[in-house]
């Protein structure tokens, strides 16, 4: 199987892929969103914790 | 507790303790990452590149290694959200509350994706995006819920007391998880039956089963990351008066 023949997927490209690329986006927000919200979190608390 | 080994137990105990869980979670998440990251290499490689085509779906049947695992995932997170749901109602833990909404955005995205997922499957094979037959209306109903319990949760500013209301709206919920199961065999519907849970004897070819299952334990392991990345935040925001937190603030600059 060549690469192109991998990507094309029997003519259903658009469908595999489209599947694929948004549960790959939605998997990564997941993770990205909790992580930002608690390095933002913590930052304040120490900008807080500094001022006292 | 009687039957329960006292390890068991004294782990849950010592689990329900905000600052052991904060710290206990941050060293298991490079395990867990790392995990992750091989069964989904595995389980992508065996599912879009080993295994062959279907002989009457072709290529297109491929969506299923992301379909029927995020599918599974958004029944089985309800289940867990609603059990720790109840847990936090009856006894009181904080943690279990946290648990328990920390699980909601990763079931509804899952529920999200399995509709999407379906609806992009079932373009090509069924000729339409949608229909609404049992197994899809339920799956919606399913992300709605999802969505009244972050919006309840949301709305309510004691978050103790939005656990509490979040608990009861999840657990009457859990009516429609046998619901959305049942649906294939209870009504005529276009959706196809079940392939892989048949007791006697699945209707899938093992080159297709095993990576199908590959990506099954995959998303369990990515929802643990996600719910305690989630977990660790709202502990956090909870606990921002706690002393244990101003300890760690004290260390941390």
């Amino acid at each position: 199987m060549t690469m192109q023949e991998f990507f094309a997927m029997g003519g259903y490209a658009f469908y595999v892929w489209t599947s694929y690329g948004l549960t790959l986006i939605v998997l990564l927000v997941n993770i990205i969103i909790p992580v930002v919200q608690r390095r933002q979190f913590l930052r304040s608390l120490a900008l807080k914790h500094k001022r006292q | 507790m009687f039957l329960i080994p006292d390890p068991v137990v004294r782990f849950f105990h010592r689990m329900a303790s905000p600052p052991h869980f904060y710290a206990f979670t941050q060293r298991l998440m490079p395990w867990l990452t790392v995990i992750f990251v091989l069964v989904t290499a595995a389980g992508l490689y065996g599912g879009l590149y080993l295994a062959p085509a279907d002989y009457q779906q072709g290529d297109s049947y491929r969506i299923i290694y992301i379909h029927v695992p995020s599918a599974w995932m958004s029944l089985f997170i309800y289940v867990v959200m609603a059990v720790a749901g109840a847990i936090g109602l009856v006894w009181r833990i904080k943690l279990a509350e946290i648990v328990a909404i920390s699980s909601a955005p990763v079931g509804a995205s899952f529920t999200f994706i399995a509709l999407v997922t379906g609806s992009l499957w079932g373009k090509p094979m069924w000729g339409t995006w949608w229909v609404w037959d049992a197994r899809l209306t339920s799956e919606l109903i399913l992300l709605f819920l999802y969505l009244g319990v972050i919006g309840l949760y949301g709305a309510i500013d004691d978050k103790r007391t939005a656990s509490r209301a979040v608990a009861i709206l999840a657990l009457v919920g859990v009516v429609n998880i046998p619901i959305i199961h049942y649906s294939v065999e209870w009504w005529n519907t276009l959706h196809q039956g079940p392939t892989v849970t048949k007791m006697d004897k699945p209707s899938i070819h093992v080159s297709m089963l095993i990576p199908l299952l590959l990506m099954a334990v995959s998303f369990k392991f990515y929802y643990l990351i996600a719910l305690l990345q989630r977990a660790r935040t709202e502990l956090l925001l909870r606990e921002r008066n706690a002393q244990w937190v101003k300890n760690m603030i004290s260390e941390f600059k």
